[in-house]
Formats: structure tokens, C-alpha cells, sequence
């Protein structure tokens, strides 16, 4: 320490420090449902005393003003913690456009308060952060839009795509660079910023659906790591930590993701998806077995064990809670049912679990991957809705195919499968899927609900 | 920022990195949309240098860019503690298991 802090100096470190301590407690009871309400306020608690240590600072005039925003603020932020859970994705795409943005701007407005005086390690952490907070907030906004369906949801590409985008970012790369070097040429500035807004833009473009549950982790980690290098610009540990948190938090979901589709980051970032497979659209015609909702009630009420498989179809057609009457249906028979979780069903991580969860479905009915695949040989049916690529076996066997490798629920080795599908098209990736002409797979085309729905009802009739 | 506070920080990113990333692995991935919103609430953070920024109002441009900033991350603390809190209430166990 260079200098002995004043006396109310130490009163805020003091509360910052609770505060980091807080945020920290506030992670570590997430680790399990019981616990992880508690999480939420530690995380408020600790936030309350952070803000209190800040507007205790000395030097501070305009109250007036920060009331104002403050205000303005939990107007905006109240009905986003209101939106439905089928939002919940853009939700937070936004929800991170809106961090990279108050980021972005407070690295802007240090750097005009302190331009030609400014040295080479606080320009080059200055650049991270309105880098990587820039291309956040155009880049989520890019992703909740799509997620929104404002923007076609298709993977847009175009020849040299990747070229330009690179040549984008090694400008904005020279920009920061000659303003570590000479601070004193102010202009550059919003170039740079300007280049980073463009390349979030353009780095979405590319991705499909599919990659969402990738792509929004890894923003969410980017706004991390700006807010921890905003915290090197002003000196705040207690921002270094909240934004290195966060930072390690998106990544190890971006790691998980990326895993679960055995690609790399770069692969999810530099490669769309949709457009490898063409051959899926040669014309052969091959047959399959399809069923009614009768004989699916019927197969499903003479089952021991059932395992559930929800997709983002399940989503899109919000049969959640058609699911859940399904669950309480067959339960009430005496079968055991259970959820077979993906950890890229969806739109992002863990997006079926709480869509679940809306629909009173327990917890511990939803089963990760590696828990539940071992037992599918032992299962009775296996019902998918509204997933596809996730129960894939050519991900197993077909070295060809776009997705080998890609770890996959095992539904084909159930006694039965059943698949709720509207019609053969194949999924959003274009690529064709195996488990629909194989001899144990039934095929229910419908819409999710409406067929769950009439399922439920045939399971209700046959009963009272 | 002179030197040695430079290494006191890169020391507390690291080790705040450190904690984040072995606290983060024993998340359930049954939570991991309600993580994502609450590390959203606590990113907001950044708050605290917004209101610096708007409240010792040095510049026009500099208050005007807190005033967004401020504007911004208040509306993640509220919007995203009330949402994840709102998710985590959704969790309900099986009633009290009753193995016989």
C-alpha cells in the first residue's frame, strides 16, 4: 500500500470486500437446488452494500441525477424479470448487450476524461475492455434477435466470410495498438469502438440455432472479462473479481457446450453448420412406421420404464405442461418416468430443465446425459419431443456424417422408440436422421402439444 | 494505477479466476440458466463505476455515458435477480421421497 487510506476510504473497502465475499457465497450455492435461493440473496445482499460503499465516496456532487438512473434502471429491469420463461434466452442475450454496454460506455468516457495522460498498460487493458464489451453488445443484440425470431434464425454466410472478419478485427487490433503507443491521438478512438460494434455483428451472422447454447455462454463470458478489465482501468477489485466470475463462468459453459457438440470454439465461431449436408435431400424415400395417439397411449401405459427426451420443439410449441399432465398420467399408472437431459437441447444451457420446471415437473425426474444413457437398453419406450440431432446414432457410426462424434442420448437402444415430429423434414441442421427408419421407432407426426395432448387424453379415457 | 497495484491486480484476477472456474464446476447443470442469469445480476457490478461517472460529473460526455451505463446495469441487477429468482422457485423435488 502506497499511501494510508482515509478512514471512510476504509469503510467502503471494507464493504467492497464483504461484498466479493457475497458474490462468491452466492456461486457456490448454486451448486445445488436447496441451496441455491440462498445464492440470490447473497448476490442482492452483497450488491446493496456495494452500491451503498459507492454512493459514500467522496467527491460524488450529482445525486440528483444517479437517483434518477437508478430509478429508470429497475423500471427497465422489472418487466425483464418478468418476461415468460419461453423467453428466457433472449432474455439474456440482452441481458448481456446491456452489461457489455455500461461497460463499453464507462471504459468510453475514461478514456475522453483522461486521453493524452494515460499509460501503456492502462490503454492496452482500456482497449480489452471496449473491445470485447463493444463486440458483446452488438453481438448479443445480433443473438437475442434471432433468438426473437426478429432475424432469420439461419446461419447467413457468404465467401471470404471469415477473411473479412478477420481483417476486421486485426484493424481494430492496429487501432488499439497505435493508441497505446500515442494516447494522444483521441480521434482513433471511436473507430475502434466503431470496428468492435461491426464485428459483433458480423461475428453472429454465421451462427445457427443450433450453436445458441455455445454462442451465449461465451458473451456472457466476454462480458465478464470486459467488466474485470474495466475493473484494472478503475482500480476496483471488487470488480476484477465480480467480472472474473462471471468471465470463468461463461467459458466453463462455453467448454461444456462445445464438448456436448464435439466442436471447438473456434469451429462454433468460424463455421456454420447447416450448409455441409446436401445429400440428405436425395430423393429416396424410405419407409417408416408411424402411430396414432391410441397405440402410443397404449404402448406407453404397458411400459415399466419410460424416458422422456425434450427438445427445442418441445419449446417452440410450449408442450410443456401437456408434458407434464402426460408424466402425472402415466406416474399415476405405476410407470416410472424420467427426463433424459442434452446438454444442447435448446436454445441454451439448461433451457429444457427450466422449462420443465415451470411445468411443476420434480428435479430429480430430469437426468443428465452420461447418467441416463447407460440405461436405455433396460427402458421400455423412449419418447422424443421435438429433439433431433441429440438422438442421432450417426453421430455413433457414420464417420460421414457432419455431426460424428457428437455425444448423443442412446435412444435407439430402447425396447421402443417414439418420435413426435410434425413431418420428415430434417431438423434445423439439415442433417437426416437414421433412428426414424429403424425397426423399433414409431413415428407420432404431429404438433407436440396437440399430440401430447391427445395422448393424455386417451390415457384419461381408457382409465375412468 | 502505478506498477505494484498493477500486480496486485493481475494477483486477485487470477485468483478470482482460480475460484470462479472450481465454484462454477460443481454447479449442477440443471441450474445452468438460472447461473447464467445470476452471474448476469452480479456482472452488474460495473454499476458502481457508472455511478462514479455520473456522480462526479467531470465532463458532459462523461456524465451522459454514465448515465446510460447506470441506466443499463441497474436494469440487469433488478431484472436479473428477479428472473432467476423466479426460475429457482420453479425447482420443487418429488414430495418427500417415500422409499419402502
Amino acid at each position: 500500500m502506497s499511501a494510508e487510506l482515509a478512514g471512510s476510504q476504509i469503510v467502503i473497502e471494507i464493504l467492497y470486500l464483504i461484498a466479493s465475499v457475497l458474490f462468491i457465497l452466492s456461486l457456490k450455492w448454486m451448486s445445488s437446488p436447496t441451496t441455491a435461493r440462498h445464492g440470490i440473496w447473497a448476490g442482492e445482499f452483497g450488491m446493496l452494500l456495494a452500491i451503498i460503499g459507492t454512493l459514500l465516496r467522496s467527491g460524488l456532487e450529482d445525486y440528483h441525477l444517479i437517483a434518477i438512473a437508478l430509478v429508470l434502471g429497475t423500471i427497465i429491469g422489472v418487466p425483464l424479470g418478468r418476461v415468460a420463461m419461453t423467453a428466457v434466452p433472449q432474455r439474456t442475450a440482452l441481458s448481456h448487450a446491456f452489461g457489455a454496454l455500461c461497460v463499453t460506455l464507462v471504459g468510453s468516457a475514461e478514456f475522453y476524461l483522461r486521453a493524452p495522460d494515460i499509460s501503456p498498460f492502462m490503454m492496452s487493458v482500456l482497449s480489452v475492455e471496449v473491445i470485447l464489451g463493444g463486440l458483446t453488445v452488438t453481438g448479443s443484440l445480433m443473438a437475442a434477435g434471432k433468438l426473437q425470431e426478429i432475424l432469420p434464425q439461419r446461419p447467413l454466410t457468404y465467401k471470404g466470410q471469415n477473411f473479412v472478419n478477420f481483417l476486421l478485427f486485426a484493424v481494430a487490433l492496429v487501432i488499439a495498438v497505435t493508441l497505446v503507443l500515442h494516447p494522444d491521438h483521441r480521434a482513433l478512438f471511436p473507430f475502434m469502438v466503431l470496428l468492435a460494434l461491426i464485428f459483433g455483428v458480423l461475428l453472429i451472422i454465421p451462427i445457427g440455432g443450433a450453436d445458441m447454447p455455445t454462442v451465449i455462454s461465451l458473451l456472457n463470458g466476454y462480458a465478464g472479462l470486459s467488466a474485470s478489465a474495466m475493473g484494472f482501468v478503475l482500480n476496483s477489485k471488487l470488480l476484477i473479481i465480480a467480472g472474473a466470475l462471471d468471465g470463468s463462468s461463461g467459458l466453463i459453459l462455453s467448454i461444456i457446450m462445445s464438448k456436448a457438440m464435439n466442436r471447438s470454439f473456434t469451429n462454433v465461431l468460424f463455421g456454420a453448420f447447416g450448409q455441409v449436408q446436401t445429400a440428405a435431400a436425395t430423393g429416396e424415400v424410405k419407409p417408416v412406421r408411424s402411430a396414432t395417439p391410441e397405440e402410443a397411449a397404449a404402448i406407453l401405459s404397458a411400459a415399466n420404464k419410460v424416458i422422456i427426451v425434450p427438445g427445442y420443439g418441445m419449446a417452440v410449441a410450449q408442450a410443456q405442461h401437456k408434458v407434464r399432465e402426460l408424466y402425472d398420467g402415466l406416474t399415476k399408472r405405476g410407470v416410472d418416468v424420467r427426463f433424459a437431459i442434452h446438454p444442447v437441447a435448446g436454445r441454451m444451457p439448461g433451457h429444457m430443465n427450466v422449462l420443465l420446471a415451470e411445468a411443476d415437473i420434480p428435479y430429480d425426474r430430469l437426468v443428465e446425459m452420461d447418467e441416463i444413457n447407460g440405461d436405455f437398453p433396460q427402458t421400455d419406450v423412449a419418447l422424443v419431443i421435438g429433439a433431433n440431432d441429440v438422438t442421432n446414432p450417426a453421430a455413433r457410426t457414420d464417420t460421414t456424417s457432419p455431426i460424428y462424434g457428437m455425444p448423443i442420448l442412446d435412444v435407439d437402444k430402447a425396447h421402443t422408440v417414439m418420435v413426435i415430429k410434425r413431418s420428415m423434414n430434417p431438423g434445423f441442421a439439415g442433417i437426416d436422421n437414421p433412428l426414424y427408419y429403424l425397426d423399433n421407432n414409431l413415428m407420432l407426426f404431429g404438433d407436440a402439444k396437440a399430440f401430447v395432448g391427445n395422448i393424455v387424453k386417451e390415457l384419461g379415457g381408457g382409465h375412468s | 494505477m502505478n506498477s505494484s497495484n498493477l500486480i496486485d491486480a493481475l494477483f486477485i484476477f487470477v485468483l478470482a479466476g482460480f475460484i470462479g472456474f472450481e465454484v462454477i464446476r460443481r454447479v449442477s447443470p440443471l441450474l445452468h440458466t438460472p447461473l447464467m442469469s445470476l452471474t448476469n445480476a452480479l456482472d452488474a457490478i460495473a454499476v458502481v463505476g457508472a455511478i462514479v461517472l455520473v456522480g462526479e460529473h467531470k465532463s458532459r460526455l462523461a456524465a451522459i455515458f454514465g448515465f446510460i451505463a447506470v441506466v443499463a446495469a441497474t436494469s440487469n441487477i433488478v431484472g436479473g435477480f428477479l428472473i432467476t429468482d423466479r426460475m429457482l422457485k420453479m425447482f420443487k423435488s418429488s414430495r418427500p421421497a417415500t422409499k419402502s
